[in-house]
């Protein structure tokens, strides 16, 4: 297909042209930073949490008497094992992305200087509690009956014990490239020794990378351990769920007992993103259509205005193959330049994104993404006007109008 | 002359249907996205307190070691340890003052066989109410000499007035708060600022309902209620948080003037400056910002709602492109037309207004379906999970702001086309027809 023709035709009517461009680049500047923007948080969404969140039911025991703490738990528990179905029953803390965070920070150095150490944040789990977790033991071990019946916290932040278990993630980042077993933990005064590494657990509160940076230590029956973490098969869960609220308000009177299971935790933490993006999903499809339509509608003007001109060329020879093909090279070449313009203003408005947001760069895959897209996007498009033209019969040349 | 205009332009609309849909409903959705996100922005930026923002002010002090310290570069803590807090306080420097820490309070049921709840706890100082301009409805707040002597009152806001005792006033009755009995002084109307100015860094939302109870700080202390944020600089006992490492305050108060404000700084730099000498600080770092300073550093808004009106204005600039095609499109057809209309005497002046009034229909009508948009935008907006969801509504300056923006858009976007039809000459369109 012989170019210079349809630039030179261009070079007329250079307004429309300009506009269907700057349409083009405009919706790809923008189509290139929304669709960035959905797939981060998809991947936010879909962040892996290795504990057995189709089984576990959380229930909530707060404002119950503190000083009783070492009496009701036991007893709390031995109530939740009776419940028909349930499979493992511990006390926690927290739990991941429940929004209640324990965070602490340590050093590979007994000398690591408050500031510089790695913000984490603390489980401390009740007896059983890797059992009701389901976490994943990848090295080392969990911990025994006595560590956890040794471990007592008082009023402060963290533990007595001198064990801890640590994320894949978390001895990725404290300890590169090495086994993290045996390794050591600092907060002056406290250290801790790793006896176990466990598939990524997400922190009750998510942000940026450090989603994973979790660490785990026993802890003996205390006023701290308020989350009765329950685990039975997905199916029994939410009658589970219902028992174990049921059971524990009427054993505490005095204290606020609230049950769900951890499916609805993880849904509820992540609703407002989840909106977020159908939201930019939903802009980028009316965005699409109306760049669409507007190309439909310039491109049919066009082709009315011409109609003479396009008669003439069917008069002496050219085939409706050849009309046809001319206007989608004309609108490839339209698009190419609106997508060049786009993938720079793209990439203009995402390092001011980076500048004032919390966003990452915009990978280079981008860039032949959303020209593909914005070209198919033209080329169908430009379909029916440019059928319409190729339909003009050659006898309209020897017509006046 | 303009209802000739308004003639031609609706028969020239009417003429071309589709094309004109296509243009008002693309006007329409771009609009309708722009004000709902302005809304969201709007309602989410606002000052809380209009009428004394200005006065309000938010001070900081450092009290963290020289661990990561860097000179001139580390900004100071933003909440405050409760002996600084305290110090503060009881210096008196300003008009009023106030010390701050949300908590969740466990409110027993007044009837046997309903459940305690927990509802959210403000422990703070006696100047809040004053400072803050919080309305009561009955009773009234306590006294500097009632928060020494750590007196066992509470005050509580109208929502749980009317969950508890009907909405009669319950000035006087008992209530349990924390497993502690409480002498009810005050029932507070209404209240509700947002953004919630005073829980920011404490550990509570930025928006959305009033807290449910008012405690004075050391009786609240006392009750063993504990703040929902502390942030502790060393390892300590946190039963003990008055005289822990830790920091878990907020600190207000009110001045009137620029210069009062300045001498306040001042106060804070020397305090800190003294604080060194004592050894208790190692850096000399204070602020004092305004409460929509405070807000602005605190990055209240989130950035989605952020993200989304900028996303939406994007939009609407592609809508406003897409209607200068189209337009164009249209009155370049109509060529022959305006050769006729020019060559009986119309002046370039006169087809140039024609084609903004056509324009202008246009806007007009999209700001119309703009505000439909607008209305179903802000229901979605309100069916939504996020905190300020409830209080997202059209209210007369935004609507007014939808037509204004349609016209604005629609009238920019109408320029070139009636610029380009008011340049064709006349002689030439008559020849071709």
């Amino acid at each position: 297909m012989e170019i210079r023709p349809i630039l030179a035709s261009l070079r007329r009517h250079r307004i429309p042209a300009i506009l269907i461009v700057l349409e083009i680049a405009l919706a790809c500047a923008v189509l290139c930073n929304a669709v960035f923007m959905i797939g981060q948080r998809v991947v936010d969404i879909h962040r892996s949490n290795a504990i057995d969140e189709a089984g576990i039911g959380v229930i909530t025991v707060d404002g119950s008497d503190p000083k009783m703490a070492s009496s009701d738990i036991p007893r709390n528990l031995a109530r939740l094992h009776g419940i028909a179905g349930v499979q493992a029953v511990a006390v926690s803390n927290t739990v991941p992305l429940s929004n209640n965070n324990w965070g602490w920070a340590f050093g590979t150095s007994p000398d690591t200087t408050f500031d510089a150490a790695v913000n984490v944040s603390a489980y401390f789990l009740g007896e059983g509690g890797d059992k009701a977790l389901g976490l994943h033991l990848l090295q080392g071990r969990f911990f025994n009956a006595d560590e956890y019946a040794d471990s007592k916290r008082g009023s402060m932040p963290l533990v007595d014990t001198h064990v801890i278990i640590v994320t894949q993630s978390l001895a990725e980042r404290m300890w590169p490239g090495q086994s993290a077993l045996g390794k050591v933990l600092y907060s002056k005064p406290l250290a801790y020794t790793v006896v176990g590494v466990v598939a990524d657990v997400l922190r009750p509160f998510v942000n940026s990378q450090k989603a994973w940076y979790s660490t785990f230590f026993p802890l003996s029956p205390d006023s701290a351990l308020s989350y009765y973490v329950v685990r039975s098969a997905p199916q029994d869960r939410d009658r589970v769920v219902r028992e174990a609220q049921q059971a524990l308000s009427e054993l505490d009177p005095i204290a606020v007992v609230k049950g769900r299971s951890y499916i609805d935790i993880r849904e509820k933490y992540f609703a407002n993103m989840s909106s977020m993006a159908w939201m930019l999903v939903l802009v980028c499809v009316v965005m699409l259509a109306v760049t669409a339509f507007g190309i439909v509608g310039l491109t049919s003007f066009w082709v009315q205005q011409r109609r003479r001109q396009i008669g003439i060329r069917r008069a002496v020879g050219a085939t409706r193959g050849h009309i046809l093909s001319y206007f989608r090279t004309e609108n490839f070449l339209l698009s190419t330049a609106g997508v060049l313009i786009g993938v720079m203003l793209a990439f203009g408005i995402n390092l001011y994104l980076m500048q004032h947001y919390e966003m990452n760069r915009l990978p280079w895959y981008y860039l032949p993404g959303s020209a593909a897209a914005l070209w198919l996007l033209g080329q169908l498009a430009v379909l029916g006007p440019a059928l319409r033209a190729a339909a003009v019969p050659p006898v309209v040349a020897t017509r006046s109008v | 002359m303009f209802a000739y205009y308004l003639d031609l332009a609706l028969r020239s609309l009417r003429r071309n249907k589709v094309l004109t849909a296509l243009m008002i409903v693309a006007l329409g959705l771009g609009i309708g996205a722009c004000i709902t996100t302005l809304t969201v922005l709007r309602l989410l930026s606002g000052d809380p307190l209009p009428q004394k923002s200005a006065r309000l002010f938010y001070a900081q002090v450092d009290p963290y070691t020289k661990d990561g310290y860097v000179a001139g570069k580390t900004k100071p803590q933003r909440l405050m340890a409760y002996a600084d807090a305290m110090n503060l306080l009881h210096a008196h420097q300003a008009e009023r003052q106030v010390a701050i820490a949300l908590t969740n309070a466990k409110v027993a049921p007044l009837r046997a066989g309903e459940h305690p709840f927990f509802s959210d706890g403000v422990m703070t100082t006696a100047d809040f109410f004053t400072m803050f301009d919080a309305p009561f409805q009955y009773g009234g707040g306590w006294s500097a000499a009632d928060d020494e002597s750590r007196a066992q009152v509470v005050v509580i806001s109208d929502f749980l007035n009317d969950q508890l005792f009907g909405g009669a006033s319950s000035v006087g009755r008992i209530i349990r708060v924390n497993d502690h009995d409480l002498r009810i002084i005050g029932v507070l109307k209404h209240w509700a600022p947002q953004p919630r100015f005073y829980t920011q860094e404490l550990g509570g939302r930025s928006y959305g309902d009033g807290d449910a109870v008012f405690l004075p700080l050391q009786t609240a202390r006392a009750a063993n209620m504990d703040p929902t944020n502390d942030d502790c600089w060393a390892v300590a006992d946190t039963s003990k948080l008055e005289t822990a490492p830790c920091i878990w305050l907020g600190f207000w108060v009110e001045l009137s003037s620029d210069a009062e404000a300045a001498a306040y700084r001042q106060f804070l730099s020397n305090y800190a400056q003294q604080q060194i000498a004592l050894g208790r600080f190692y850096r000399p770092e204070v602020a004092l910002s305004d409460l929509m300073q405070w807000l602005r550093n605190e990055k209240v808004v989130p950035d989605d709602v952020r993200l989304q009106a900028g996303l939406a204005f994007g939009f609407l600039l592609i809508c406003v492109v897409n209607t200068v095609g189209l337009l164009l499109a249209k009155c370049l057809r109509r060529s022959q037309e305006i050769g006729v209309r020019r060559a009986l005497g119309a002046m370039r002046r006169e087809i140039f207004t024609q084609f903004m009034v056509e324009a202008g229909m246009v806007g007009v009508a999209g700001g119309l379906l703009g505000l439909a948009f607008a209305e179903f935008g802000l229901w979605c907006i309100r069916h939504q999970p996020a905190e300020y969801g409830g209080l997202a509504h059209l209210d007369i300056h935004m609507f007014l702001l939808t037509f204004l923006v349609a016209l604005v858009s629609s009238l920019v976007a109408g320029l070139l086309p009636a610029w380009r039809a008011s340049r064709l000459a006349p002689g030439s369109q008559l020849k071709a027809a």
